[in-house]
């Protein structure tokens, strides 16, 4: 009992130093204290306490509620997930989402961390992805891209748009890099004239302006060209950040190479780049992150990806009160993989400044 | 021929030719046969279109444009627009930035939660999600007939009322103009060498031209008044509708919300990351020379946390200012609609991107060049930021 108070009494006094310094202090805590803890109980009496969770009652039940409607998630979430894919195919689109997710995590564990590894986990991937979707193969009854939708549709072009602009990018970047001036100035002038746009501009000319540009044998889906848009977008940014790492990497290295007489490809390949991608690493996640929540703007197009499909869902008859819900459950995906994403690269971050010092 | 193949110089010069040459013809085919296909559509290229009258109606400006109107007009109203949104969401989000950051960098760590929940919530989920969240918010609003009342203001789903001063167009603007140079004349008396007095002795001098212009911009307004309406116009209910003040579209409150909440936490970072930044050296050193934290603030870290978050800053408003066009996805005509309207009215497909760049070039340059000013005439010599 004794033993205890030293440390009771130690508590006390730090919580009194971190949050009771001075009276202002004091107001301030408890001010900021009273605002969340009303925020966090409105929010949590709205999602759980009042909310109404099964869908049997319909809309109705719902009007009646004081709280969250979350029967339209329950009546609706195979059209905010998979869209219009055919209703007994669609455990193929939540596989292949299976398939994107495990993708992700492999290549976030440093164990793959080798070109050829990743280069590996992404291609398959994308291929297995993209056989399981559109079929045609192994028994799988055939499904369009027409018919794709929703978070399988969003996880596709995100994960497209990355394995086309990424080694996309590495080109960019050492072209701008060249020696030769005229390479470097039209390299330079492309990606700055991409990035100054914004990019449901990019989307739109290359779902709409494009196919005036190419001939007719070249054209392809609408969906493809605006994934090879998306992915000059990301190429263009992803470019200056990979140039950026490269100028992280001490010049010594560079001519300590070429002294030993290695080659270009070698050079680049196995001395700069390896150093180069570990500065980048940071602002590379970033970059992922950031293409992962610009894929949502497909919907300007007329793509049917989650939030489309979303807006669907509450958008005919019955349901049109409950916009808040299905926007919720939307971000919350978002979310889910943004933040966690997110946090990874800030704890990269971290770990890789000890590594460092 | 081998022998020449061995040059070094020989073959850099034939890379760059093939180089320039491969991007000439990719530019080149498109541009011919984008020609080609035009002429099958029967559409004459050239930008002789910009004269003729539209026949549409956009549904916000704050230039007034007719369905009469021609369509080099109709890019003058969507830079406008484009412009005027910007303007204000980029306003409101660096207030909001401002207190985000300020929070996450306070001491109190109940201040410091609150502001990582801010930015965590609002950063991780797409923008355009936001629009469509806000816009769907605004229009379940209830109708005019039962909008909200608050501070004089309603909220219905037709829109925002907002009470105005009943004064004709071009006084506002002469007024608002006054109201920016009250705010920043006493920064050029501070600086200017043209006054032969230290600047220590100017506060005065500054006080005063400050308060003249206030008072001028009010004058100006009470000058400019309509004879026979009341002062203030204030939105009433008359019928079914909402008359009296000014109405703000629901498209617009809703991409202001949406910029001014997702771009706050962003620039809260920014506020946040030009503080640490902010050696802590120096931070110690004020508190060793005795200044209280309020001096330590306003005179040693603030100054020092702007000059290092000036260029981050700029690229992020440069963002946000591109991060307008997501108002298509709700049907705000800002320049970027404008010119997709164009491309599905008149077919002047090429013409219209080729306008698109141009404004957003035009628009992102003056911005960087507005800012690189900024930051060249606030630098300091040396390297104090570091420590």
């Amino acid at each position: 009992m004794t033993a205890l108070h030293p440390a009771a009494g130690y508590r006390l006094s730090s919580l009194r130093k971190r949050f009771f310094r001075t009276p202002l202090q004091a107001a301030l805590s408890l001010a900021s204290l009273l605002l969340l803890g009303t925020l966090a109980w409105k929010a949590f009496d709205w999602a759980v306490l009042s909310a109404v969770f099964t869908g049997e009652g319909g809309p109705a039940a719902c009007k009646a509620a004081e709280g969250a409607c979350w029967s339209v998630i329950a009546n609706r979430w195979r059209i905010i997930m998979f869209g219009l894919y055919p209703y007994e195919e669609q455990w193929r689109s939540a596989l292949s989402c299976v398939i994107v997710v495990v993708m992700i995590v492999l290549s976030c564990l440093p164990a793959c961390w080798t070109g050829k590894r990743i280069a590996a986990i992404w291609i398959l991937g994308v291929g297995l992805f993209y056989g399981l979707m559109k079929g045609g193969v192994f028994g799988l009854r055939y499904v369009g891209e027409e018919a794709w939708g929703g978070l399988a549709l969003t996880l596709f072009i995100f994960v497209s748009t990355c394995v086309i602009g990424f080694p996309l990018a590495i080109c960019l970047a050492l072209l701008r890099r060249s020696r030769l001036p005229w390479i470097s100035r039209v390299t330079g002038l492309i990606i700055d004239s991409i990035r100054s746009l914004p990019l449901i501009s990019i989307l739109f000319a290359f779902a709409v302006v494009v196919p005036f540009m190419l001939p007719s044998w070249l054209q392809g889906d609408k969906l493809y060209r605006v994934i090879w848009g998306a992915a000059l977008f990301f190429a263009a940014y992803q470019a200056e950040i990979v140039r950026g790492g490269l100028q992280g990497v001490a010049r010594g290295q560079e001519e300590a190479s070429m002294a030993l007489g290695i080659g270009y490809w070698h050079r680049i390949s196995r001395i700069l780049l390896p150093q180069a991608m570990r500065n980048a690493l940071p602002a590379t996640i970033n970059q992922f992150v950031i293409s992962f929540k610009e894929t949502s703007l497909v919907i300007v197009v007329g793509f049917f990806e989650i939030l489309a499909s979303g807006n669907a869902a509450y958008g005919t008859g019955e349901w049109t009160f409950a916009y808040v819900e299905v926007y919720a459950f939307i971000a919350l995906v978002y979310f889910i993989f943004v933040y966690s994403l997110s946090r990874y690269g800030a704890f990269l971050e971290r770990h890789m400044a000890i590594g460092t010092r | 021929m081998f022998a020449l193949l061995r040059n070094q110089k020989v073959r850099n010069a034939i890379l760059q030719v093939f180089f320039v040459g491969a991007i000439a013809c990719i530019v080149i085919g498109g541009w011919l046969n984008a020609q080609q296909t035009l002429a099958q559509q029967r559409i004459t290229s050239g930008f002789g279109f910009l004269w003729k009258s539209t026949g549409w109606e956009g549904n916000f400006s704050i230039l007034s444009a007719a369905p009469n109107d021609p369509y080099w007009w109709f890019f003058v109203v969507g830079i406008a627009n484009t412009l005027f949104l910007g303007t204000a969401g980029l306003m409101s989000a660096t207030l909001v930035g401002a207190a985000v950051g300020l929070a996450r960098t306070s001491s109190n760590e109940m201040l410091q939660l609150l502001g990582r929940i801010y930015v965590d919530f609002f950063r991780n989920i797409p923008l355009i999600l936001q629009v469509f969240f806000w816009h769907a918010f605004v229009t379940h609003l209830p109708a005019p007939r039962n909008a909200h009342d608050l501070w004089g203001m309603k909220l219905s789903s037709r829109g925002l009322y907002v009470p105005v001063f009943n004064v004709d167009g071009i006084y506002l603007l002469a007024s608002a103009v006054c109201l920016v140079a009250a705010v920043l004349l006493p920064f050029w008396l501070t600086r200017t060498r043209r006054i032969p007095r230290p600047p220590e002795q100017r506060r005065g001098l500054c006080l005063v031209a400050s308060v003249g212009l206030l008072a001028l911009a009010s004058l100006i307004v009470v000058a400019g008044r309509v004879p026979g309406e009341p002062f203030l116009s204030v939105p009433q209910l008359q019928g079914l509708n909402l008359r009296g003040g000014t109405r703000i579209s629901p498209e617009f409150s809703a991409l202001v919300i949406a910029i001014t909440l997702y771009g706050g936490a962003y620039i809260g970072e920014i506020v946040r990351g030009g503080f640490k930044a902010v050696g802590r050296g120096q931070v110690e050193a004020a508190a060793s020379l005795g200044l209280t934290p309020w001096q330590a603030f306003s005179r040693i870290r603030l100054p020092l946390a702007l000059r290092a978050m000036l260029p981050i800053l700029a690229n992020q408003y440069i963002w946000l200012i591109k991060a307008t066009t997501l108002g298509i996805a709700i049907g705000f005509s800002d320049f970027f609609m404008i010119v997709a309207i164009t491309i599905n009215q008149s077919g002047q497909t090429l013409e219209a991107i080729g306008i698109l760049m141009a404004g957003f070039l035009l628009i992102n340059l003056s911005l960087a060049a507005i800012f690189n000013r900024v930051n060249k005439a606030i630098a300091l010599k040396g390297n104090q930021l570091r420590s």
